[in-house]
């Protein structure tokens, strides 16, 4: 993968130097906050994009990548808004974890309009799946033995509750009909992995996560994926799993990954790094790594990606109500 | 045979000079970021992830370089346990008992020797064991659902007065206090904070390695601060002692090994109990067993260094188990590892024997040419090691508070951690001067999260009947040990106990 990965980024790379500059000027020490410890997603978004501009000529340092975990991202938003809320230098990497946190002011204090909402690199869809010696063969089957009997169907998801994969779950109830969410029954694992275990090991029935985390487990039998909660059929091995839409449920669940930045940051800087995301998007090098990642497409930039945000949090906020994790 | 013929093909992949050569890298780099407080294996393999990218190596090596930094800091952790009292990292918690003891009584030189012995056992039946046991062991992983994970941890805990035996209100009492701080953070089960007085920086949880930095380390500059102020260095270096372990002491260790090895090994394999209960379960069984009534173990014991080695070594071999069979991390580090594979486009899981079979095999074989490098590596090294104990406290202990200042800030790159660790250095201080034990203090704050969420999982599973705790074989043989290893030491103990107090009052807590 790397050996492509860097044959095509220099191929960009030669591309790169024969089409117009880029209008912006480059900020001068570009870095990138990754709100959690090394190893995990936001660090990778970090890393990888910072990689990936590099090589493409598209910044001409190294990204510097800081890690500053704490509070689900809370301590890294805190800061920028507090601290460098007018730093043209910085992104921040973000996904759905932090719309989730800051629709249900698990930021306190913080809003999601502090910041400039810069563009997403992909996304990860949602799955509702059962083992793969489970009777249920489609969504709305599920769905009805959730309805006749909310006890006798235990989700499983990596997210705590009011998380992202808890929420997917009562998105789709919701579009099924189901009028008190709350009956549904939840159990959060710590990871999509633990959850895993928990669906094979016959603990619980059901399974809510992301496709990347269910690959390997759908090759070697052991998971039914029911649905996968995107607006249309995904591409490659995952082209033969039915969308919740096809199955009548119209729900759509991506756990996107992205950045903001400060709030204050200067127009130039902030087109700027709009642009620096959006083209590197369009490259075979980053179609290459989002394709390692299991991430599928998701392109949205700039005043789009942010009225994408400002929906996203009215939709959780409304449901983190109902289910009584906000009042 | 089909499996001797693969790791076969995996030694010739493993065998060429690049992987070499990284494989010895990594274990040196591993050793020393082990022994540093603060700086575990988990922090060890993140921070050397870019390197692995930026060297633009292939899945095999670069897995190989990583691995052999995670096997080199399971050795490496034992190194300050031993010398300084205080865990390089958190595994390594459990050596301080009996290593530290040890080298008080100037045998620095054998339990560096004999744990870095303990350590090659572990690690090398436990790399054995995934050879050949790794798609039947994915089962018993399989055996354990959430009542199972509370019964297990039910019986860490209960075997805890088996450690700190001087006094048992003064152990529960510090397990009750690190339960306390494992409850501050967001509730996964609900979504609520608790206990984090508005503060951000709470939601998370506080981080274990910030409280064992803060207990272990900066309690020990905090005592040193106290006993030496404004006194001349009057320092009198330990002595060494010999290196080599001799044969009466290894041949006395086995079974202690041996026994370690396979506890760590099963608590590996299961996702989410890992290496700190590997160490911890070896360290208490085994003191059950040959020294029940704590006559030299925590007085610098040979076998309450082997055990625990044994086992945390045997437990990072466990818990590649779960991560290549299921994809499923055990630990931190496996988390970390398990990132680095999905970014090489590995898909770990059921299949990825069949469909990898040169990723896996070329790594299993590199686990053990890393771990002979490691032998070599370390049994020479112990007298080099040991110097450490020559340094005078006056320049050592001023490093001691650098070095855990920078680990803890390079965790997470926040000032307030700094502040937490320092209120937990205060604490351990207090503590320490009360003579409460801080080790279950560190094993409520690891374990008592795990505990707590499993039991809320079964209830919630079972729409909260009581009964599903016991609703396996599993779950009911889990209860009868911890049954048998803590209640009836209770009934049965007040004959030994007034004999025990009767030596024990001389000598004060455990830790010390």
């Amino acid at each position: 993968m790397l050996k492509t990965l860097l044959r095509s980024a220099a191929i960009a790379a030669g591309v790169g130097l024969a089409a117009p500059a880029i209008a912006q000027e480059a900020p001068a020490n570009p870095q990138c906050i990754a709100p959690a410890n090394p190893g995990g997603g936001w660090d990778f978004t970090c890393r990888q994009v910072g990689k990936t501009l590099q090589d493409l000529g598209i910044i001409p340092t190294t990204m510097q990548v800081t890690n500053l975990s704490g509070g689900g991202g809370g301590v890294a938003y805190a800061e920028v808004v507090n601290k460098r809320d007018s730093d043209d230098n910085l992104i921040v990497a973000a996904s759905s974890a932090t719309t989730t946190r800051l629709a249900q002011g698990a930021f306190p204090g913080n809003t999601a309009d502090q910041v400039r909402w810069v563009a997403t690199i992909g996304a990860d869809y949602g799955i509702i799946g059962v083992s793969g010696s489970s009777d249920i063969s489609s969504l709305a089957e599920l769905f009805e033995k959730v309805k006749a009997d909310p006890r006798s169907i235990a989700f499983a998801g990596g997210s705590a509750v009011g998380g992202w994969d808890h929420l997917k779950v009562l998105l789709a109830a919701q579009k099924v009909g189901i009028e008190d969410v709350r009956t549904i029954k939840y159990v959060a694992f710590a990871g999509g992995g633990e959850a895993m275990t928990q669906l094979l090991a016959g603990s619980v029935q059901a399974f809510t996560g992301d496709i990347s985390e269910a690959k390997g487990f759908v090759e070697s039998g052991d998971l039914k994926v029911l649905a996968v909660l995107a607006p249309e059929r995904l591409e490659g091995w995952a082209a033969d799993f039915p969308t919740a839409k096809e199955e009548g449920i119209d729900v759509v669940g991506a756990n996107w990954r992205g950045f903001y930045a400060p709030g204050k940051m200067s127009d130039s800087a902030y087109d700027f790094w709009v642009g620096a995301i959006t083209k590197m998007y369009a490259t075979d090098a980053w179609q290459s790594v989002m394709e390692a990642n299991g991430l599928a497409k998701l392109n949205l930039s700039g005043a789009a990606f942010k009225d994408f945000v400002e929906k996203n949090v009215d939709e959780i906020q409304a449901l983190s109500r109902q289910i009584g994790i906000i009042r | 045979m089909d499996t001797l013929a693969s790791l076969a093909d995996g030694f010739v992949i493993a065998l060429t000079f690049e992987n070499l050569a990284l494989a010895l890298i990594g274990c040196a780099l591993g050793s020393i970021m082990g022994a540093l407080p603060g700086l575990g294996p988990a922090n060890g393999v993140a921070i050397l992830i870019p390197l692995a990218f930026t060297m633009g190596l292939a899945p095999t090596p670069a897995l190989i370089l990583l691995t052999s930094v995670y096997y080199g800091c399971m050795y490496g952790g034992r190194i300050s346990s031993i010398l300084l009292n205080i865990p390089g990292d958190e595994p390594a918690m459990m050596t301080c008992l009996d290593g530290h003891p040890m080298a008080k009584k100037g045998e620095a030189g054998l339990a560096l020797s004999l744990s870095g012995v303990a350590s090659f056992v572990g690690a090398f039946f436990a790399t054995v064991g995934l050879v050949l046991l790794a798609p039947q062991l994915v089962r018993v992983a399989l055996l354990f659902g959430p009542a199972e994970y509370f019964a297990l941890f039910t019986l860490a805990f209960a075997t805890l007065g088996g450690i700190a035996s001087t006094n048992q209100a003064k152990a529960a009492f510090a397990a009750a206090l690190g339960l306390m701080i494992a409850m501050v953070g967001v509730d996964t089960q609900t979504g609520v904070p608790r206990f984090t007085l508005g503060e951000v920086h709470l939601y998370d949880g506080i981080d274990f390695l910030v409280v064992i930095v803060g207990l272990f380390a900066l309690s020990e500059v905090l005592v040193f601060l106290e006993e030496r102020h404004g006194k001349a260095d009057l320092h009198e270096p330990p002595k060494i002692g010999r290196v080599v372990p001799p044969l009466s002491i290894l041949a006395r260790c086995t079974p202690t090994m041996i026994r370690g090895t396979v506890l760590g090994f099963l608590s590996g394999v299961l996702p989410g109990a890992g290496a700190s209960l590997g160490s911890f379960i070896s360290y208490s069984l085994e003191k059950r067993l040959v020294d029940p009534k704590g006559r030299t173990f925590g007085k610098g014991d040979p076998r309450g260094v082997a055990a625990p080695e044994a086992g945390n070594n045997a437990a990072a071999g466990g818990a590649l188990v779960p991560m290549l069979a299921l994809g499923v991390p055990g630990s931190g580090t496996t988390a970390v590892l398990l990132a680095v594979l999905l970014a090489m486009n590995i898909t770990p899981g059921p299949l990825l024997f069949q469909q990898n079979p040169d990723v896996v095999w070329g790594l299993i074989a590199a686990l053990f040419i890393g771990n002979f490098m490691l032998l070599i590596m370390n049994i020479p090294m112990v007298s080099l090691f040991a110097r450490v104990l020559l340094v005078p406290p006056r320049i050592l202990m001023p490093v001691v508070a650098m070095i855990s200042f920078v680990g803890v800030y390079g965790i997470s790159g926040s000032s307030f951690d700094l502040i937490v660790m320092v209120a937990f250095g205060v604490l351990g201080w207090l503590l320490r001067k009360v003579d409460v034990p801080l080790v279950p203090v560190v094993l409520g704050v690891l374990l008592g999260n795990e505990m707590e969420v499993n039991l809320r999982r079964a209830m919630t599973i079972s729409d909260g009947d009581w009964s599903t705790l016991v609703g396996s074989p599993l779950a009911i043989g889990l209860w009868t040990v911890a049954f048998v290893g803590f209640v009836l030491p209770i009934l049965f103990g007040r004959v030994l106990k007034r004999r025990m107090r009767r030596r024990m009052d001389e000598e004060g807590a455990v830790i010390d």
